[in-house]
Protein backbone atom coordinates (compact mmCIF):
# COMPACT_ATOMS: atom_id res chain seq x y z
CA UNK A 1 0.00 0.00 0.00
CA UNK A 2 1.21 3.60 -1.23
CA UNK A 3 2.18 5.14 2.11
CA UNK A 4 0.18 8.81 2.08
CA UNK A 5 2.43 10.78 3.37
CA UNK A 6 4.61 14.19 2.83
CA UNK A 7 7.70 13.30 2.31
CA UNK A 8 10.80 13.03 -0.23
CA UNK A 9 12.83 10.23 0.46
CA UNK A 10 11.21 7.84 3.62
CA UNK A 11 15.26 7.58 4.45
CA UNK A 12 16.11 10.94 4.72
CA UNK A 13 13.19 12.22 6.89
CA UNK A 14 14.85 13.25 10.01
CA UNK A 15 17.21 15.45 7.54
CA UNK A 16 14.41 16.77 5.71
CA UNK A 17 12.50 18.00 8.28
CA UNK A 18 15.82 19.78 10.26
CA UNK A 19 15.74 21.90 7.19
CA UNK A 20 12.34 22.71 7.65
CA UNK A 21 12.99 23.84 11.14
CA UNK A 22 15.96 25.78 10.50
CA UNK A 23 14.39 27.46 7.72
CA UNK A 24 11.33 28.24 9.96
CA UNK A 25 12.85 29.62 12.62
CA UNK A 26 16.01 31.41 12.50
CA UNK A 27 15.68 32.76 15.73
CA UNK A 28 15.57 29.70 17.80
CA UNK A 29 17.91 27.34 15.93
CA UNK A 30 20.96 27.72 14.55
CA UNK A 31 23.48 24.38 12.88
CA UNK A 32 26.56 23.19 14.29
CA UNK A 33 29.24 21.71 12.81
CA UNK A 34 26.94 18.54 13.43
CA UNK A 35 24.53 17.56 11.06
CA UNK A 36 22.25 15.76 13.50
CA UNK A 37 22.70 18.92 16.41
CA UNK A 38 20.88 21.93 16.80
CA UNK A 39 21.41 24.86 19.09
CA UNK A 40 19.81 28.28 20.36
CA UNK A 41 21.89 31.15 18.48
CA UNK A 42 22.85 32.96 21.43
CA UNK A 43 24.46 30.32 23.25
CA UNK A 44 27.31 29.27 24.77
CA UNK A 45 26.68 31.81 27.81
CA UNK A 46 29.61 32.75 29.29
CA UNK A 47 29.13 31.66 32.95
CA UNK A 48 25.51 30.06 32.61
CA UNK A 49 25.10 26.01 32.74
CA UNK A 50 24.34 24.93 29.27
CA UNK A 51 21.29 22.36 29.08
CA UNK A 52 21.23 19.74 26.36
CA UNK A 53 19.02 16.82 25.61
CA UNK A 54 18.19 14.27 22.74
CA UNK A 55 16.51 11.71 21.57
CA UNK A 56 14.66 9.74 18.91
CA UNK A 57 12.97 11.54 16.01
CA UNK A 58 9.48 11.18 15.50
CA UNK A 59 7.72 12.85 18.86
CA UNK A 60 7.99 16.57 17.49
CA UNK A 61 7.86 19.27 18.92
CA UNK A 62 10.10 16.89 20.83
CA UNK A 63 12.61 17.13 21.87
CA UNK A 64 14.45 20.21 19.17
CA UNK A 65 11.09 22.34 20.10
CA UNK A 66 12.11 22.69 22.99
CA UNK A 67 15.03 24.73 22.28
CA UNK A 68 15.25 28.14 22.90
CA UNK A 69 15.76 30.75 25.59
CA UNK A 70 15.73 29.52 29.14
CA UNK A 71 14.79 25.84 28.05
CA UNK A 72 16.62 24.01 26.08
CA UNK A 73 20.50 25.09 24.65
CA UNK A 74 21.46 22.22 22.25
CA UNK A 75 19.79 19.26 21.04
CA UNK A 76 21.64 15.59 19.35
CA UNK A 77 18.79 14.76 16.79
CA UNK A 78 18.49 10.79 15.95
CA UNK A 79 16.38 8.79 13.08
CA UNK A 80 13.24 8.25 14.15
CA UNK A 81 12.41 6.15 17.69
CA UNK A 82 16.01 5.47 17.76
CA UNK A 83 18.85 7.20 20.03
CA UNK A 84 21.34 9.85 18.77
CA UNK A 85 24.99 9.20 18.61
CA UNK A 86 26.93 9.66 21.51
CA UNK A 87 29.03 11.94 18.76
CA UNK A 88 25.89 14.17 18.64
CA UNK A 89 25.16 14.27 22.11
CA UNK A 90 29.02 14.95 22.94
CA UNK A 91 29.09 18.05 20.08
CA UNK A 92 25.74 19.47 22.07
CA UNK A 93 27.61 19.26 25.34
CA UNK A 94 30.57 21.56 23.84
CA UNK A 95 28.39 23.60 21.55
CA UNK A 96 26.37 24.16 25.26
CA UNK A 97 28.75 24.81 27.54
CA UNK A 98 29.92 28.51 28.70
CA UNK A 99 32.11 27.17 31.22
CA UNK A 100 30.21 26.55 33.78
CA UNK A 101 29.21 22.63 32.81
CA UNK A 102 26.40 21.48 30.96
CA UNK A 103 23.32 19.63 32.23
CA UNK A 104 21.84 16.87 30.02
CA UNK A 105 18.53 15.82 30.61
CA UNK A 106 17.06 12.99 29.06
CA UNK A 107 15.30 9.95 28.77
CA UNK A 108 15.33 6.44 30.03
CA UNK A 109 16.07 4.47 27.23
CA UNK A 110 18.95 2.02 26.80
CA UNK A 111 20.61 3.61 23.88
CA UNK A 112 20.03 7.33 25.02
CA UNK A 113 21.56 6.00 28.53
CA UNK A 114 24.26 4.15 26.73
CA UNK A 115 24.85 7.07 24.53
CA UNK A 116 24.99 9.85 26.60
CA UNK A 117 26.94 7.47 29.10
CA UNK A 118 29.61 7.42 26.48
CA UNK A 119 29.32 11.05 25.48
CA UNK A 120 30.09 12.36 29.13
CA UNK A 121 33.41 10.39 29.28
CA UNK A 122 34.57 11.74 26.34
CA UNK A 123 33.25 15.37 27.19
CA UNK A 124 35.37 15.26 30.72
CA UNK A 125 38.39 13.82 28.26
CA UNK A 126 37.93 17.01 26.61
CA UNK A 127 37.69 19.84 29.88
CA UNK A 128 34.00 19.71 30.17
CA UNK A 129 32.24 18.68 32.53
CA UNK A 130 29.14 17.24 32.31
CA UNK A 131 26.43 16.10 35.19
CA UNK A 132 22.83 14.50 33.86
CA UNK A 133 19.23 13.91 35.32
CA UNK A 134 17.39 11.01 33.60
CA UNK A 135 13.71 11.51 33.17
CA UNK A 136 11.12 8.15 34.37
CA UNK A 137 7.88 9.71 35.11
CA UNK A 138 6.10 6.56 33.07
CA UNK A 139 3.98 5.39 35.70
CA UNK A 140 3.08 2.28 33.46
CA UNK A 141 6.58 1.46 32.56
CA UNK A 142 7.44 -0.42 36.14
CA UNK A 143 6.51 -0.48 39.72
CA UNK A 144 7.59 2.40 42.05
CA UNK A 145 9.83 -0.01 43.25
CA UNK A 146 11.54 -0.39 40.50
CA UNK A 147 11.60 3.77 39.35
CA UNK A 148 14.95 3.22 37.77
CA UNK A 149 13.36 1.30 35.08
CA UNK A 150 10.95 3.59 34.40
CA UNK A 151 10.44 5.11 30.75
CA UNK A 152 10.40 9.16 30.43
CA UNK A 153 7.44 10.44 28.57
CA UNK A 154 6.56 14.05 28.47
CA UNK A 155 7.55 14.65 31.92
CA UNK A 156 11.21 15.07 30.67
CA UNK A 157 9.09 18.74 29.14
CA UNK A 158 8.54 20.05 33.17
CA UNK A 159 12.10 18.38 33.40
CA UNK A 160 13.58 21.06 30.52
CA UNK A 161 11.14 23.68 31.95
CA UNK A 162 12.63 23.86 35.58
CA UNK A 163 16.08 22.99 34.56
CA UNK A 164 16.21 25.68 31.51
CA UNK A 165 14.54 28.56 34.11
CA UNK A 166 17.22 27.28 36.84
CA UNK A 167 19.81 27.52 34.48
CA UNK A 168 18.77 31.11 33.06
CA UNK A 169 18.44 32.17 37.13
CA UNK A 170 22.29 31.62 37.40
CA UNK A 171 21.99 28.34 38.74
CA UNK A 172 25.42 26.64 39.30
CA UNK A 173 25.17 22.90 37.60
CA UNK A 174 24.58 21.26 41.25
CA UNK A 175 21.89 23.89 41.51
CA UNK A 176 20.58 22.80 38.03
CA UNK A 177 21.00 19.23 38.25
CA UNK A 178 18.86 19.22 42.02
CA UNK A 179 15.73 21.40 40.75
CA UNK A 180 15.84 19.47 37.53
CA UNK A 181 15.67 16.12 39.67
CA UNK A 182 13.68 17.48 42.06
CA UNK A 183 10.87 17.97 38.73
CA UNK A 184 11.33 14.82 37.42
CA UNK A 185 11.06 13.17 41.01
CA UNK A 186 7.44 15.16 41.53
CA UNK A 187 6.26 14.21 38.20
CA UNK A 188 4.39 11.12 36.82
CA UNK A 189 3.04 10.52 33.71
CA UNK A 190 0.85 7.75 32.23
CA UNK A 191 -0.40 7.39 28.27
CA UNK A 192 -3.31 5.87 26.43
CA UNK A 193 -3.09 4.73 22.57
CA UNK A 194 -5.85 4.04 20.33
CA UNK A 195 -3.58 3.27 17.10
CA UNK A 196 -0.57 2.79 16.09
CA UNK A 197 2.00 4.90 13.69
CA UNK A 198 4.01 4.36 11.30
CA UNK A 199 7.96 4.58 10.46
CA UNK A 200 7.69 6.16 6.80
CA UNK A 201 11.61 4.04 6.45
CA UNK A 202 9.50 0.48 8.01
CA UNK A 203 6.28 1.37 5.68
CA UNK A 204 3.97 -0.42 7.70
CA UNK A 205 2.35 -0.40 11.48
CA UNK A 206 4.98 -0.82 14.36
CA UNK A 207 2.10 -2.86 16.44
CA UNK A 208 -1.54 -3.07 16.15
CA UNK A 209 -4.47 -1.80 18.17
CA UNK A 210 -7.51 -3.33 17.30
CA UNK A 211 -10.59 -0.96 16.19
CA UNK A 212 -12.74 -0.27 19.41
CA UNK A 213 -9.96 -0.78 21.87
CA UNK A 214 -7.40 1.41 23.74
CA UNK A 215 -4.46 0.44 25.26
CA UNK A 216 -3.83 1.74 28.50
CA UNK A 217 -0.06 2.47 29.82
CA UNK A 218 1.31 1.88 26.18
CA UNK A 219 4.56 3.93 25.59
CA UNK A 220 6.15 6.42 23.35
CA UNK A 221 7.62 4.28 20.85
CA UNK A 222 4.44 1.62 21.66
CA UNK A 223 6.14 -0.17 24.23
CA UNK A 224 3.28 -2.42 25.71
CA UNK A 225 0.84 -0.86 28.30
CA UNK A 226 -1.14 -2.71 31.28
CA UNK A 227 -3.57 -3.79 29.32
CA UNK A 228 -6.12 -3.60 26.15
CA UNK A 229 -9.82 -2.52 27.18
CA UNK A 230 -12.82 -1.48 25.23
CA UNK A 231 -12.28 2.01 24.38
CA UNK A 232 -13.83 4.62 26.84
CA UNK A 233 -15.67 7.62 27.13
CA UNK A 234 -12.99 10.70 27.85
CA UNK A 235 -14.33 10.67 31.41
CA UNK A 236 -14.20 7.51 32.29
CA UNK A 237 -10.57 7.52 30.44
CA UNK A 238 -9.63 10.52 32.43
CA UNK A 239 -10.49 8.02 35.52
CA UNK A 240 -8.90 5.27 34.28
CA UNK A 241 -5.56 7.16 33.98
CA UNK A 242 -5.61 9.49 36.89
CA UNK A 243 -6.23 5.79 39.18
CA UNK A 244 -2.71 4.68 38.86
CA UNK A 245 -0.78 8.11 39.09
CA UNK A 246 -2.88 9.32 42.37
CA UNK A 247 -1.89 5.42 43.26
CA UNK A 248 1.82 6.64 43.65
CA UNK A 249 0.82 9.19 47.15
CA UNK A 250 2.69 12.09 45.85
CA UNK A 251 -0.53 14.24 44.79
CA UNK A 252 -3.49 15.05 47.58
CA UNK A 253 -5.73 17.06 48.80
CA UNK A 254 -4.00 20.70 49.14
CA UNK A 255 -1.41 19.81 46.32
CA UNK A 256 -0.52 21.99 44.22
CA UNK A 257 0.46 20.80 40.20
CA UNK A 258 1.05 21.21 36.80
CA UNK A 259 -1.20 19.49 34.59
CA UNK A 260 0.50 18.64 31.00
CA UNK A 261 -1.94 16.57 28.59
CA UNK A 262 -0.04 15.85 25.20
CA UNK A 263 -1.62 14.03 22.08
CA UNK A 264 0.52 11.54 20.56
CA UNK A 265 -0.30 13.00 16.85
CA UNK A 266 -3.18 11.96 15.55
CA UNK A 267 -5.47 13.61 18.35
CA UNK A 268 -7.46 16.44 17.63
CA UNK A 269 -6.87 19.05 19.88
CA UNK A 270 -10.52 19.71 20.20
CA UNK A 271 -10.50 16.25 21.90
CA UNK A 272 -7.52 16.84 24.16
CA UNK A 273 -9.40 19.73 25.57
CA UNK A 274 -12.99 17.38 26.22
CA UNK A 275 -9.97 15.48 27.80
CA UNK A 276 -8.63 18.06 29.66
CA UNK A 277 -12.14 18.95 30.87
CA UNK A 278 -12.27 15.70 32.81
CA UNK A 279 -8.99 15.38 34.15
CA UNK A 280 -9.80 19.40 35.71
CA UNK A 281 -13.06 17.84 37.12
CA UNK A 282 -11.73 15.17 38.48
CA UNK A 283 -8.36 17.35 40.39
CA UNK A 284 -11.26 19.49 41.26
CA UNK A 285 -13.20 16.81 43.51
CA UNK A 286 -9.75 15.64 45.01
CA UNK A 287 -8.91 19.27 46.12
CA UNK A 288 -5.85 19.02 44.03
CA UNK A 289 -5.17 22.50 42.68
CA UNK A 290 -4.40 22.88 39.19
CA UNK A 291 -2.04 25.72 39.26
CA UNK A 292 -1.01 25.72 35.85
CA UNK A 293 -2.31 23.53 32.42
CA UNK A 294 -0.67 22.52 29.50
CA UNK A 295 -2.99 20.77 27.04
CA UNK A 296 -1.76 20.64 23.44
CA UNK A 297 0.55 18.24 21.04
CA UNK A 298 3.58 18.46 23.28
CA UNK A 299 5.31 15.28 22.76
CA UNK A 300 3.77 13.06 20.19
CA UNK A 301 4.86 9.56 17.94
CA UNK A 302 4.56 10.09 15.01
CA UNK A 303 0.52 9.63 13.88
CA UNK A 304 -0.40 7.42 16.95
CA UNK A 305 -3.78 8.61 17.90
CA UNK A 306 -4.10 9.29 22.18
CA UNK A 307 -3.49 11.15 24.79
CA UNK A 308 -1.15 11.41 27.88
CA UNK A 309 -1.21 12.84 31.58
CA UNK A 310 1.38 14.16 33.18
CA UNK A 311 1.14 15.67 36.69
CA UNK A 312 3.71 17.28 38.63
CA UNK A 313 3.48 18.38 42.32
CA UNK A 314 4.58 21.69 43.21
CA UNK A 315 6.77 23.41 45.84
CA UNK A 316 7.87 27.01 46.03
CA UNK A 317 11.15 26.15 43.82
CA UNK A 318 9.30 24.48 41.62
CA UNK A 319 6.42 26.83 40.98
CA UNK A 320 8.77 29.91 41.13
CA UNK A 321 10.77 27.45 37.76
CA UNK A 322 7.88 26.50 36.27
CA UNK A 323 6.58 29.88 36.12
CA UNK A 324 9.35 31.79 34.59
CA UNK A 325 9.20 33.22 31.02
CA UNK A 326 10.48 30.44 27.97
CA UNK A 327 10.46 31.18 24.47
CA UNK A 328 10.57 27.82 22.31
CA UNK A 329 8.96 26.28 19.55
CA UNK A 330 7.09 24.03 21.77
CA UNK A 331 6.16 26.53 24.69
CA UNK A 332 6.21 29.91 24.87
CA UNK A 333 5.33 31.72 27.75
CA UNK A 334 5.85 35.10 29.60
CA UNK B 1 51.00 -25.74 13.62
CA UNK B 2 52.61 -22.44 15.87
CA UNK B 3 50.35 -21.09 18.70
CA UNK B 4 51.82 -17.42 17.59
CA UNK B 5 49.49 -15.64 14.58
CA UNK B 6 51.34 -12.96 13.33
CA UNK B 7 48.89 -9.85 12.02
CA UNK B 8 50.45 -8.19 9.18
CA UNK B 9 47.89 -5.74 8.41
CA UNK B 10 44.62 -5.37 10.80
CA UNK B 11 42.80 -3.74 8.31
CA UNK B 12 42.36 -7.46 6.68
CA UNK B 13 41.17 -8.51 9.64
CA UNK B 14 38.41 -5.79 10.41
CA UNK B 15 37.23 -6.19 6.14
CA UNK B 16 36.68 -9.84 6.97
CA UNK B 17 33.92 -9.13 9.87
CA UNK B 18 32.82 -5.98 6.95
CA UNK B 19 32.52 -8.43 4.78
CA UNK B 20 30.43 -10.97 6.47
CA UNK B 21 28.15 -7.89 7.53
CA UNK B 22 27.41 -6.28 4.61
CA UNK B 23 27.40 -9.73 2.83
CA UNK B 24 24.77 -10.42 5.23
CA UNK B 25 22.72 -7.15 4.79
CA UNK B 26 19.59 -8.41 3.94
CA UNK B 27 19.43 -11.60 5.98
CA UNK B 28 19.76 -9.66 9.21
CA UNK B 29 17.11 -7.33 8.24
CA UNK B 30 14.65 -9.66 7.53
CA UNK B 31 15.16 -11.88 10.85
CA UNK B 32 14.79 -8.46 12.52
CA UNK B 33 11.65 -7.82 10.78
CA UNK B 34 9.96 -10.78 12.41
CA UNK B 35 9.79 -9.14 15.75
CA UNK B 36 11.89 -5.69 16.01
CA UNK B 37 12.50 -3.07 13.02
CA UNK B 38 13.76 -5.01 10.46
CA UNK B 39 16.21 -2.29 10.12
CA UNK B 40 19.27 -4.49 11.92
CA UNK B 41 21.15 -5.56 9.04
CA UNK B 42 20.61 -2.12 6.83
CA UNK B 43 22.38 -0.15 10.18
CA UNK B 44 24.85 -2.74 10.32
CA UNK B 45 25.54 -2.93 6.97
CA UNK B 46 25.99 1.48 7.13
CA UNK B 47 28.07 1.51 10.31
CA UNK B 48 30.62 -1.40 8.99
CA UNK B 49 30.53 0.22 4.94
CA UNK B 50 31.48 4.06 7.09
CA UNK B 51 34.96 1.44 8.58
CA UNK B 52 35.52 0.70 5.00
CA UNK B 53 35.85 3.53 3.79
CA UNK B 54 38.09 4.90 6.88
CA UNK B 55 40.44 1.81 6.36
CA UNK B 56 40.71 1.05 2.92
CA UNK B 57 44.09 0.41 1.73
CA UNK B 58 46.03 1.79 4.77
CA UNK B 59 48.18 0.20 7.05
CA UNK B 60 46.92 -0.55 10.26
CA UNK B 61 47.72 -2.34 13.66
CA UNK B 62 45.03 -4.39 14.22
CA UNK B 63 44.08 -2.23 17.33
CA UNK B 64 44.00 0.41 15.25
CA UNK B 65 41.50 -0.50 12.84
CA UNK B 66 39.54 -1.91 15.38
CA UNK B 67 39.47 1.24 16.86
CA UNK B 68 38.06 2.56 13.54
CA UNK B 69 35.55 0.39 13.29
CA UNK B 70 34.50 1.19 16.85
CA UNK B 71 34.40 4.96 15.84
CA UNK B 72 32.61 4.03 12.55
CA UNK B 73 29.37 2.08 15.00
CA UNK B 74 29.53 5.28 17.54
CA UNK B 75 29.21 7.59 14.49
CA UNK B 76 27.68 6.17 11.93
CA UNK B 77 24.64 4.41 14.03
CA UNK B 78 22.91 5.80 17.00
CA UNK B 79 20.41 3.36 18.54
CA UNK B 80 21.34 0.49 20.51
CA UNK B 81 23.59 -1.29 18.00
CA UNK B 82 26.19 1.56 17.59
CA UNK B 83 27.62 2.00 21.51
CA UNK B 84 26.56 -1.45 22.00
CA UNK B 85 29.08 -2.87 19.13
CA UNK B 86 31.10 0.30 19.53
CA UNK B 87 32.57 -1.13 22.85
CA UNK B 88 32.58 -4.21 22.30
CA UNK B 89 34.85 -3.18 19.50
CA UNK B 90 36.76 -0.63 22.08
CA UNK B 91 37.52 -3.14 23.93
CA UNK B 92 38.81 -5.85 21.87
CA UNK B 93 41.38 -2.61 20.03
CA UNK B 94 42.31 -1.43 23.82
CA UNK B 95 43.57 -4.99 24.50
CA UNK B 96 45.30 -5.53 21.48
CA UNK B 97 47.40 -2.50 21.44
CA UNK B 98 50.93 -2.58 19.18
CA UNK B 99 50.70 -5.95 18.81
CA UNK B 100 51.44 -7.87 15.43
CA UNK B 101 51.11 -11.05 16.91
CA UNK B 102 48.59 -12.46 18.54
CA UNK B 103 48.59 -15.94 21.36
CA UNK B 104 45.83 -17.88 22.58
CA UNK B 105 46.33 -15.94 25.75
CA UNK B 106 46.08 -12.89 24.27
CA UNK B 107 42.70 -13.64 22.06
CA UNK B 108 41.49 -14.48 25.63
CA UNK B 109 42.07 -11.13 26.74
CA UNK B 110 40.95 -9.30 23.78
CA UNK B 111 37.45 -10.91 24.32
CA UNK B 112 36.87 -10.80 28.01
CA UNK B 113 37.92 -7.04 27.52
CA UNK B 114 35.79 -6.69 24.78
CA UNK B 115 32.54 -8.25 27.21
CA UNK B 116 33.67 -6.11 30.28
CA UNK B 117 33.16 -2.74 27.99
CA UNK B 118 30.12 -3.51 26.82
CA UNK B 119 28.86 -4.61 30.78
CA UNK B 120 30.32 -1.16 31.55
CA UNK B 121 27.02 0.19 29.57
CA UNK B 122 24.41 -1.94 29.11
CA UNK B 123 22.80 -3.94 32.09
CA UNK B 124 22.24 -7.12 29.42
CA UNK B 125 22.08 -10.48 30.55
CA UNK B 126 22.29 -13.65 29.13
CA UNK B 127 18.53 -14.99 28.39
CA UNK B 128 17.63 -11.64 27.68
CA UNK B 129 17.14 -12.47 24.00
CA UNK B 130 19.86 -10.48 22.49
CA UNK B 131 23.61 -10.52 21.32
CA UNK B 132 25.08 -11.37 24.67
CA UNK B 133 23.36 -14.75 24.46
CA UNK B 134 26.32 -15.06 21.64
CA UNK B 135 28.94 -12.94 22.77
CA UNK B 136 29.13 -14.29 26.40
CA UNK B 137 29.13 -18.00 26.19
CA UNK B 138 31.59 -17.47 23.01
CA UNK B 139 33.88 -15.43 25.21
CA UNK B 140 33.83 -17.68 28.21
CA UNK B 141 33.90 -21.08 25.94
CA UNK B 142 37.30 -19.58 24.87
CA UNK B 143 38.78 -18.96 28.43
CA UNK B 144 37.94 -22.64 29.10
CA UNK B 145 39.43 -23.85 26.50
CA UNK B 146 42.63 -21.74 27.46
CA UNK B 147 42.06 -23.53 30.93
CA UNK B 148 42.12 -26.75 29.80
CA UNK B 149 44.85 -26.36 28.05
CA UNK B 150 43.70 -26.60 24.22
CA UNK B 151 45.73 -25.56 21.38
CA UNK B 152 44.71 -22.26 19.86
CA UNK B 153 43.11 -23.81 16.76
CA UNK B 154 40.88 -26.16 19.17
CA UNK B 155 39.97 -23.18 21.31
CA UNK B 156 38.54 -20.88 18.03
CA UNK B 157 36.37 -24.06 17.03
CA UNK B 158 34.90 -24.60 20.80
CA UNK B 159 34.54 -20.70 20.77
CA UNK B 160 32.88 -20.79 17.72
CA UNK B 161 30.15 -23.87 18.46
CA UNK B 162 28.90 -21.72 21.53
CA UNK B 163 28.52 -18.87 19.53
CA UNK B 164 26.04 -20.99 17.49
CA UNK B 165 24.81 -22.56 20.32
CA UNK B 166 24.23 -18.95 21.81
CA UNK B 167 22.43 -17.24 18.48
CA UNK B 168 20.32 -20.84 18.81
CA UNK B 169 19.44 -20.48 22.01
CA UNK B 170 17.75 -17.14 21.49
CA UNK B 171 14.91 -18.93 19.48
CA UNK B 172 13.54 -20.02 22.09
CA UNK B 173 13.59 -17.17 24.67
CA UNK B 174 11.11 -14.85 24.93
CA UNK B 175 12.87 -10.90 24.78
CA UNK B 176 13.53 -9.40 27.79
CA UNK B 177 15.04 -5.97 26.67
CA UNK B 178 15.11 -3.92 23.35
CA UNK B 179 11.97 -3.26 21.24
CA UNK B 180 11.13 -6.71 20.68
CA UNK B 181 10.22 -6.48 24.46
CA UNK B 182 6.82 -5.66 23.53
CA UNK B 183 5.54 -8.66 21.24
CA UNK B 184 6.43 -10.76 24.74
CA UNK B 185 5.27 -14.80 24.12
CA UNK B 186 5.32 -13.44 20.65
CA UNK B 187 8.88 -13.19 20.44
CA UNK B 188 9.52 -16.55 21.29
CA UNK B 189 10.44 -18.84 17.62
CA UNK B 190 12.17 -16.19 16.45
CA UNK B 191 16.26 -15.51 16.34
CA UNK B 192 17.78 -13.01 17.78
CA UNK B 193 18.88 -10.26 15.09
CA UNK B 194 21.78 -9.17 17.65
CA UNK B 195 22.92 -12.03 18.68
CA UNK B 196 22.80 -13.62 15.02
CA UNK B 197 25.02 -10.52 13.87
CA UNK B 198 27.16 -11.03 16.65
CA UNK B 199 27.39 -15.00 15.51
CA UNK B 200 28.30 -14.01 12.51
CA UNK B 201 30.74 -11.69 13.65
CA UNK B 202 32.59 -13.72 16.05
CA UNK B 203 32.93 -16.70 14.05
CA UNK B 204 35.01 -14.73 11.45
CA UNK B 205 37.33 -13.32 14.01
CA UNK B 206 37.92 -17.09 14.89
CA UNK B 207 38.04 -17.94 10.57
CA UNK B 208 40.42 -15.05 10.05
CA UNK B 209 42.98 -16.01 13.07
CA UNK B 210 42.95 -19.26 11.82
CA UNK B 211 43.46 -18.32 8.14
CA UNK B 212 47.05 -16.81 9.29
CA UNK B 213 47.89 -19.71 11.40
CA UNK B 214 50.93 -21.82 9.58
Amino acid sequence: MKLNRIINDPDLVVEDAIEGYVAAHPELFAKTDHERVLKYPAIPQKGKVGIVTGGGSGHEPAFLGYVGKNMVDAVAIGEIFSSPTAGAFLDAMKASDGGAGVACLYGNYAGDNMNVKMAVKKAAAAGITVKTVVANDDVASAPITEREKRRGVAGEILMWKVGGAAAAAGYDLDGVIGAAQKAIDNCRSIGVGLSSCIIPAVGHPNFNIDNGMMEVGIGHHGEPGINVVPLQPANEMAYTMLEPILKEGIFEAGSEVVVLVSGLGATPTMELYIYYAEVDRILKEKGVKVHRSYVGNYFTSLEMMGVTLTMMKLDDELKKLVDAPVHSLGMVQG
Amino acid sequence: MSEVVVIKNGVDVVDDLINVIVSNRDYLSEIDGAIGDGDHGINMAKGFNICKKRIDGKQLTLSEALAELSDSLMEGIGGSMGPLYGCIFTGWSDSVQGKTELTKEDVQAMLANGMSELQDISPAQKGDKCLVDTLFPATDSFAQAVKDGKTFKEALNIMKDAAAKGRDSTKDLVAKIGRASRLGERSRGVLDAGATSCCLLVTQLADSIEARMN
